[in-house]
């Protein structure tokens, strides 16, 4: 970075290739906690939970991760973003329920109410 | 599998119980952001404030900032940030270092780990504008080698800084240089204190000096230095950003912003939380943290981990910020935040602590080194049911003695569990020594044995059932007794009495 206006450039091209991104044709995106205490909680498990999901069923998504958003009580976390939709937390999940949780979500845009948590204000 | 028909039924994070009393400066990023991504960082509006430092203000006018939004130092102490700067501005030297306290040592507490995992450019961003302020051109981070995500995740982030051209050599054009290194430390308590955690980089034994000369003067191999925790920098970026102005509008008079607190034990939400300064503790703990645990009683809570104090139920609405917690003999600390309920002993949680405390003293100074020891074998035969007359008296003396004359913190601190418990339970102490008997039930040397209440009895004989030495007699519904020579105190029959006749 050489200047002040670089930093802003850069910001610009990053929040537009987000924009850009969130067109209908984007891709779903499965974020997993993955602080320590998602960890200890079981995240690494649910995170290949979801690679096999994905690799199942043939999906087109990103699954990328994140730290801890401080409910340790209901960790492991996962959420999803899909195009055009707010970003959902469900939480309190094990490996069993992955599946069933992207199937509504993912495919049919539904939000499971079992584990549903929050959604998250972008 | 039931479903929400539109995802308008689902509430947002701000209107969760947990999330409204809060409010996230510091955490602001965590969960959210990808912290292995610095884009993600940058896209949120990370490095705005530092550019903004570096190249639109003077060194004098960031201090000036940090001063006025009144930040203290969130790592225990309190003290004000913007006038540790100036000392180590004003200090004479070509050569300055900028450190941060990642050490993180309390029992249970685990706030600065959160921040490393998930967001560990905002740190990096309040060292880069703290080393413009005070003219360093190197920082240490000293982190323990427990937290190797944190350091894994702290590597990446500064190689990517650096690609970006965030560290290094004419950082946004300017003369500014800096580079971050990081030291992993070996987990001793002692190593949290700055002057330890300086000689400990330095590669030296981690042990305290007396201060002064204060880190400003002569810190890390003898050059000004300025040292501050995870979180004070963490809070850098938003003062710059917004103005101290914004900061203000968060917290009491004297303690600015918000803190992070680590919700632990007897509590339903346990977890992490960032709460403006005055919140009440019935805030924190019922509101926001769900009550206790199998909706039992509040007992006490134990804030700044083993230097901090045990506050009592009727403490529940002190508005929390650094001078209400020091008035009442506790501590803000770095914001451990023990919950316990109506079972815990107390004299037995002054026994964790200190037992805690002493094998972690140095050793150097004999208050500290003896005396903890001292206390210890006094508590530890209260709760052996070997108190005696006078004990109580002993350990306020010591107390008092080893705060006055430690070296460093922790021995200046180490009593605190120990007079904050006898200040607000004594008569749990008395109750150990003189009648024997612990009220809360967990000694196990004064367990007496267990007794039926003949009156609520209803001859269940769920009691009779399991008990494992066959102590209770008594015919169906009719009231039971135990023999108190075969009751072996185990409390079995007293948890699965149905009426709660049963006590010792
Ligand atoms: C025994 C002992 C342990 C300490 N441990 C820590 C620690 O883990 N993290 C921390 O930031 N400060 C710790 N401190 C406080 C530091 O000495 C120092 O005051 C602090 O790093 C200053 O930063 P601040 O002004 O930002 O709070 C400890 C102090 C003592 C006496």
């Amino acid at each position: 970075m050489k200047s002040f206006s670089e930093l802003k450039e850069y910001q610009n091209e990053i929040s537009e290739k987000k924009k850009n991104n969130q067109k209908i044709d984007d891709k779903p995106e499965i974020i997993i906690g993955m602080g320590t205490c998602g960890i200890a909680a079981g995240a690494k498990k649910i995170r290949n939970a979801v690679v096999d999901v994905v690799k199942e069923k043939n999906l087109d998504v990103k699954i990328t991760e994140t730290g801890c958003i401080g409910m340790c009580e209901k960790e492991p976390l996962m959420d999803i973003k899909m195009p055009g939709m707010e970003r959902v937390t469900y939480g309190e999940i094990e490996e069993s329920d992955v599946k069933r949780i992207i199937n509504k979500h993912v495919f049919e845009k539904k939000i499971v109410k079992e584990f549903a948590i929050a959604r998250i204000l972008e | 599998m039931k479903e929400y028909t539109a995802i308008k039924e689902l509430p947002y994070y701000e209107e969760l119980d947990f999330y409204k009393k809060q409010k996230r400066i510091v955490l602001q990023n965590c969960g959210l952001i990808d912290p292995e991504k610095i884009d993600d960082y940058i896209e949120k509006k990370g490095y705005q404030a530092a550019a903004k430092a570096i190249t639109q203000m003077k060194s004098k006018e960031i201090i000036e900032e940090v001063k006025k939004s009144g930040l203290r130092g969130r790592g225990g102490g309190g003290f004000p940030t913007g006038l540790k700067w100036q000392f180590a501005k004003d200090a004479e030297g070509e050569k300055k270092y900028i450190v941060c306290n990642a050490d993180e040592g309390d029992p249970g507490a685990f706030m600065d780990r959160s921040l490393l995992e998930g967001d560990p450019h905002k740190l990096l961003e309040g060292m880069m504008i703290a080393a413009y302020a005070i003219d360093a051109d190197e920082g240490y981070i000293y982190v323990r080698a427990e937290y190797p995500l944190a350091i894994r995740r702290l590597k990446k982030a500064i190689s990517q800084a650096e690609e970006l051209g965030l560290l290094g050599e004419n950082i946004f054009g300017t003369e500014f240089n800096f580079k971050i290194h990081i030291k992993e430390g070996a987990g001793a308590f002692v190593c949290g204190e700055e002057t330890a955690l300086m000689a400990s980089i330095e590669g030296k034994r981690g042990t305290p000096t007396s201060r002064p000369p204060y880190p400003a003067q002569s810190g890390l191999w003898g050059k000004p230095t300025n040292i501050n925790n995870v979180e004070t920098y963490a809070n850098i970026p938003f003062i710059i950003d917004n103005g101290a102005e914004e900061f203000n509008k968060f917290g009491t008079e004297n303690s600015s912003g918000t803190k992070v607190f680590a919700l632990t034990g007897k509590i339903k939400n346990t977890g992490l939380v960032e709460v403006p300064m005055g919140l009440s503790l019935r805030d924190i703990i019922y509101d926001i943290g769900g009550g206790i645990t199998d909706d039992k009683g509040f007992k006490a809570v134990q804030t700044g981990g083993p230097s901090g104090g045990c506050i009592p139920a009727e403490q529940l609405d002190l508005k929390i910020d650094y001078d209400s917690l020091k008035e009442i003999g506790a501590m803000m600390g770095s914001g451990g935040m023990v919950v316990m309920d109506e079972d815990t002993c107390m004299v037995d949680v002054a026994r964790f602590f200190l037992t805690f405390t002493q094998s972690e003293s140095c050793g150097k100074c004999t208050p500290c080194r003896l005396g903890t020891k001292r206390m210890l074998e006094i508590l530890e035969r209260i709760t052996e049911g070997e108190g005696k007359k006078g004990d109580i008296e002993k350990l306020e003396q010591l107390g008092k003695v080893i705060k006055e004359a430690s070296l460093c913190g922790l021995g200046q601190t180490a009593p605190n569990p120990v007079l904050t418990t006898i200040k607000y339970f004594r008569d749990e102490y008395e109750a150990h020594i003189n009648d024997k008997k612990c009220p809360a039930g967990q000694c196990d040397a004064l367990k007496g044995s267990y007794v039926i209440d003949e009156d609520h009895c209803i001859g269940c004989g769920q009691c009779k059932t399991v008990c494992p030495a066959d102590a209770i007699t008594g015919k169906k519904q009719k009231a039971h007794t135990i023999d108190p020579e075969a009751c072996i105190s185990c409390g079995a029959c007293a948890e699965v009495c149905p009426v709660n006749a049963i006590s010792n």
